[in-house]
Order: C-alpha cells, then structure tokens, then sequence
C-alpha cells in the first residue's frame, strides 16, 4: 500500500466528510432552532442536483447551474415550510417524521413524473476537470478538492453568520427562547423561514456539487440523508460544531474502512473471503460507531444545551 | 369502547369475508391482496406494541421484518439444498419451525438493540433504530452468501402439517389466523398489568420508577415482543412472495409500517388492520390509475398527518379514551 494512495483516500474521506457537513448543518440547524426533525432534506439536495444538471444542460455553464440550486432548493424549502412544516413544529416527532416521509413520496414520484427514471448526467467543469499534484508526488481531482474547499468556506462562513450577526443572535436566542424572541418584535415566523431555506439551500449547493461525480437521479438524496442523521447524531443533534466534526469522522471512517479493512483480513484469511468480509463490516462501520457513541454519550459528542 | 369495538370486528369479518367472496367469484388474486393486508397487519401489529403502548418510536422495524424474512428464506434454502445450515443442523420448509426460528432470532436481535437504544429517547432513539436497521441492510447487501443486492428466492412455498399452503386460500387462512392471535396477544397485553406499566412508562417514567418498577426494563420487553412479532410478519411475507429481498430490511419498509399504524391509529387494536387495509387499497386502486400513485399516497398521508389525528379508527371510534 503506497503513501499515495492512502493520502487519496484520506482526501475521498475528506470530500465524502466535507459534502456530508452540508447536508448536516442544515439538518442540524433545523432542529436546533425549531425543533422539527426533517426526513425531506434529502428530497432537496435532490431538487438542488435536477435544477444544477437542466440549467447547466441549457446553459453549457456549471456555474450557473450551481447558483440555480442554490436558489431553487431555498425556494423548495421555503415552499414547503410555508405550506406544510409550520404546522409541525408543534407537534411531536412522530407526525413530523410521518409528514415528511409524505413530502419524500410526494418529492421523489414528482420528480420521476416529470423527468423520468433515467439518470441525467452533470459535467465535471472543465476549469476543475484535471488533477492537482500535491506535495509527495500524488495526485489528485481538482474538483474533490474544490468541494473540500467549499465545505471549510461554508463551515466558515455559518460559523460568522450565527456568532458574529444580528441574524444569527436571533437565530441562537430563538434556539434557547421562542416566546421571548417573538415577545421582543421579531417575526418568528419569517426567522423559521429563512433558517428552514438557509438549509435547503446547502442541501442543494450538495446535491448539486455530488451530481457532478454521480449520476443526477431520483432517489438519490436518500442514502445521504441517513448518513447525515448518523452524522448529527454522533455530534449532538442542533450543534454545528458536532455536525462538522461528526460529518468529518463519519467520512472519513467509512472511506478508510472500505479501504482497509480488506487489506487488514488478507493478514490472516485468503484474499477474497477477505474482500467479502471487509466489505461486510465496512459498510456497517459508520453505523458501529454510531452506535458506540451513543451508548457512551447517548446525546452525542456535542450536546446542544436544550 | 362499544363502538371502537363494533369497528374492530367489522373490520375483522371484512378481512375474512373479502377472499371468501373472491374464491366464490373465482378472483384468486384478491385472496393474495388480503394476505398481503394480513401480513401487513400482523407486522405492523408488532410495531404497534413498542410504538403505540410503549411510545417507542422505532424507525427499523423492518430490521426485525428482513429477520424473520431471511430466516424463512434461508431455512428453506437449506431444506431445498440438502446442505446443512452450520454444524450439521438441516434448514427446513415447516412453517411452525420457521416462525419460532424467526421469532428467536428476532428476539435475540433485539435485545441488545434494545438495551444500546433504550438508553436514549426522543428524535436519538428513533435515529439509533434507524442505524441499527441500516446496519443489518447494508449488512445483508453486501453478504453474498445468501443472494446480497438480488435476494433469495423460496422455490416452492414452506409447508405446514396436514394444509395445502400452495393454494391461496388455506395460506390465506395462516396468516389469518396468526394475525388473530396476535390481536388478542396485544389486547390482553394492553390490559395487563405489564401493559399498565407500559402505559406509564410512556406518560410519566418518574412515577413508575418511584413505586417500583424500572421503566427501561418494561420498554425493553415490549420492544423485544413487539420484534418478535413484526419478524413472524417477515417470515409470512417472505412466503408470499416467495421472495426474500433485502428491501424488506429497507428503511422505507420501517417507514411503511409506521404510515400504516398512523393512517389506523396509534395504540389502537385495529389500527394496523385499517391502516393496511386501506394502504394496499390505495395501492391497487391508484396503482391502476397511475403509476405514479406513491404522489398520492403522499398527498394523502400529508393530509391525515396535518389535518386527522387518531387515524380511520380513530374517525370511525372517536378518540382514545386515554393517551
């Protein structure tokens, strides 16, 4: 096993870990402050991936497929908050789980109505289409550096937004006191709004940045939905800080783990069994720790203080 | 409750009266939709005794469904082959040793499932289950002695002693009858003194443990029966189908068993009947309509979510007295 190929799949653990924080930190946030636990943010990343592919397909350019799934997966869930979510915030996590496996439904066989089952297809753009040489002599895509590098600016730049503004104090003084928060003249309601299309909107910025290393499909926002509930669950459901940590550890977990495990059972049994096995408990792996950390710190590595 | 009961066995005699009209009309295949109604019911059954009376929300149920699916399909496999199973123990294709093998196996599952997960609660219990359940998916898909991503196929459907179950109609007349049962297992359950202490462990856990009874321990029972019956479900299904495929371990199928508790009632006896009832209705009938009839599924579910609580029991029975 070469140095190279390992610092490559540290960065695939990386990407994977970096993409994962996306989806989670809108996940987490939506909980955090509104308490609504949304199975339908999967369903948006998707929507961010349909609206990057046909504009990037009708455009020739990525670029403005990107700022069209930004702005289509904010309006999506800005749509879908005014018309369904508001009425769940009161309720228990039952009817919110149920609702938005409705929205799921409701999401994926629309989408299948209108553009089929077949995959759409999403070019890798061409300024990020070659490979980077790192220091040591590997190399590496462009582009799964490029996602590396938006996920530490968004990181960032939540970070800014909820210390360092007035929407962001709003949105941590409505996360510890709703009442309080409307009592003193904000409109509560418009704040849920803009946290709920803050979110959407990285889901989608996700969906489409991963659209262009798979295929554009329905059904695809589901996988990574669970993974970004193992994620904020290892970190502590509402922490952003714990969806960062928690996103990069479960990325990085499962890449190397599907990497090495095979490897390590060759020691001692024959090479194919070995790849049968390895592949066995690699992909369990994420769901191990996940299971590990909760029954040592069953809220997570960062409780929210709620 | 007069009448939450008058319901209960309308419901029931429907459910018994639907093939029995589709044998003398010579429609065999409705005798199939409403095993598949007893099936679901029965499973989701199951998932009513941990989520209805013990306020457990599990979204990986279907772990325990896919379990007791695999035994079915694996001890066939076995009996099929003539090769032993582990330590020369054969597989076998009768029913009654199929179902207490999947009911062991999902009982034994989960236990130590229930102990990691009943240490958290709220939105973390219903994400823990949910892990655990893709555990066993991914787990399942990528093990490929037993089929992996394509399933496992039950060439000629498992045997009980002196009944035919190649013919609807008697398998039918199996499931029914183990739905039955278990109907009566949850009502007696529901009014003993452990279902007592289930209900209070839901509403006010502080209280329980202050005469006495630990709360965790009743939880950790009723979500151990509650698998061992979903998996029993499995096993039937499998039968069915005649077809193990790993999307019954899917977490969409745990999803599906929570829609059909909730679009029949939570914590109600026929809740689960009703709701899949009406489900497997809902997917013939739009089914024939359109394909696309998971839109209006969801249109639907939407609408009993936000606009009627308490399901079609609760619509026709009026509200829980307790709860």
């Amino acid at each position: 096993m070469s140095a190279a190929l390992f610092i490559e799949q540290l960065l695939n653990g990386l990407q994977l870990g970096f993409m994962l924080f996306l989806m989670a930190a809108g996940l987490t946030l939506i909980f955090g402050v509104m308490g609504l636990i949304n199975l339908a943010h999967g369903s948006l990343y998707m929507v961010g991936a349909f609206a990057c592919a046909i504009v990037a397909a009708a455009t020739g350019s990525f670029w403005l497929g990107l700022a069209a799934s930004l702005a289509a997966a904010a309006a999506a869930g800005a749509i879908i908050e005014v018309l369904v979510i508001r009425r769940l915030y009161a309720r228990d996590h039952l009817d919110q789980v149920l609702a938005t496996f409705a929205l799921i439904l409701i999401f994926s066989e629309g989408a299948r109505w209108l553009f089929g089952s077949f995959p759409l297809y999403l070019d890798i753009p061409s300024a990020l289409g070659g490979a980077v040489r790192l220091p040591g002599g590997a190399t590496y895509s462009a582009y799964r550096l490029a996602i590396i590098g938006i996920g530490i600016l968004v990181a960032v730049g939540l970070w800014l937004l909820v210390s360092k503004t007035r929407l962001g104090m709003r949105i941590r003084a409505g996360e510890s006191d709703r009442e309080m928060v409307a009592a003193l003249g904000v409109d509560i309601g418009l704040l849920y709004t803009l946290v709920f299309a803050l979110g959407a909107a990285l889901a989608g910025l996700a969906g489409a940045m991963v659209g262009a290393l798979q295929s554009v499909q329905v059904g695809m926002g589901e996988p990574v939905l669970i993974l970004a509930f193992v994620v904020i669950v290892i970190g502590g459901i509402g922490s952003i800080k714990g969806a960062l940590v928690g996103a990069l550890l479960v990325g990085v977990t499962d890449t190397l783990g599907r990497f090495l495990l095979p490897r390590g059972f060759e020691l001692f049994m024959g090479t194919s069994d070995a790849a049968t096995v390895g592949a066995a408990i690699a992909s369990m792996l994420i769901y191990l720790v996940m299971a590990v950390v909760l029954a040592v710190r069953p809220q997570g590595l960062f409780p929210a203080n709620r | 409750m007069r009448r939450e009961q008058t319901v209960n066995a309308c419901l029931i005699l429907a459910l018994l009266a639907a093939p029995v009209l589709a044998q003398l009309a010579g429609e065999p295949f409705f005798i199939t939709l409403a095993t598949r109604v007893t099936i679901l019911a029965l499973a989701a059954t199951g998932l009513n005794i941990a989520l209805g009376l013990g306020g457990l929300v599990s979204f990986g149920h279907a772990a325990f469904f896919g379990i007791g699916g695999y035994a079915a399909g694996i001890l066939a496999t076995h009996a099929f082959n003539g090769m032993p199973l582990f330590l020369g123990i054969p597989g076998t294709n009768q029913m009654p040793v199929i179902w207490i093998v999947a009911m062991a196996a999902a009982g034994l599952l989960a236990l130590p499932i229930g102990v990691i997960s009943l240490r958290t609660s709220g939105v973390y219990f219903i994400m823990i289950t949910l892990a655990f359940a893709q555990m066993i998916f991914y787990f399942a898909i990528s093990w490929p002695a037993y089929g992996g991503e394509d399933g496992l196929s039950i060439y000629v459907r498992n045997a009980f002693p002196g009944i035919n179950t190649l013919k609807p109609m008697p398998f039918f007349l199996i499931c029914f009858s183990l739905l039955a049962v278990a109907l009566l297992v949850f009502s007696r359950l529901r009014d003993s003194r452990f279902g007592a202490a289930l209900e209070a462990a839901r509403q006010n856990p502080e209280r329980l443990a202050a005469v006495g009874i630990a709360p965790n321990r009743i939880r950790l029972a009723a979500f151990v029966i509650s698998a061992m019956v979903t998996a029993l479900a499995g096993a039937l299904f499998s039968d069915l189908n005649r077809f193990v495929s790993p999307s019954m371990l899917s977490w969409q199928m745990s999803g599906e068993l929570i829609v059909l508790i909730i679009l029949g009632g939570v914590g109600r006896l026929a809740g689960p009947l009703a709701g899949a009832t009406l489900y497997v209705l809902f997917e013939y009938a739009l089914g024939g309509i359109t394909e696309h009839w998971q839109l209006f599924l969801g249109l639907i579910l939407l609408a009993v979510v936000l606009f009627a609580r308490g399901g079609v029991i609760g619509m026709l029975a009026g509200r829980a007295k307790h709860g």
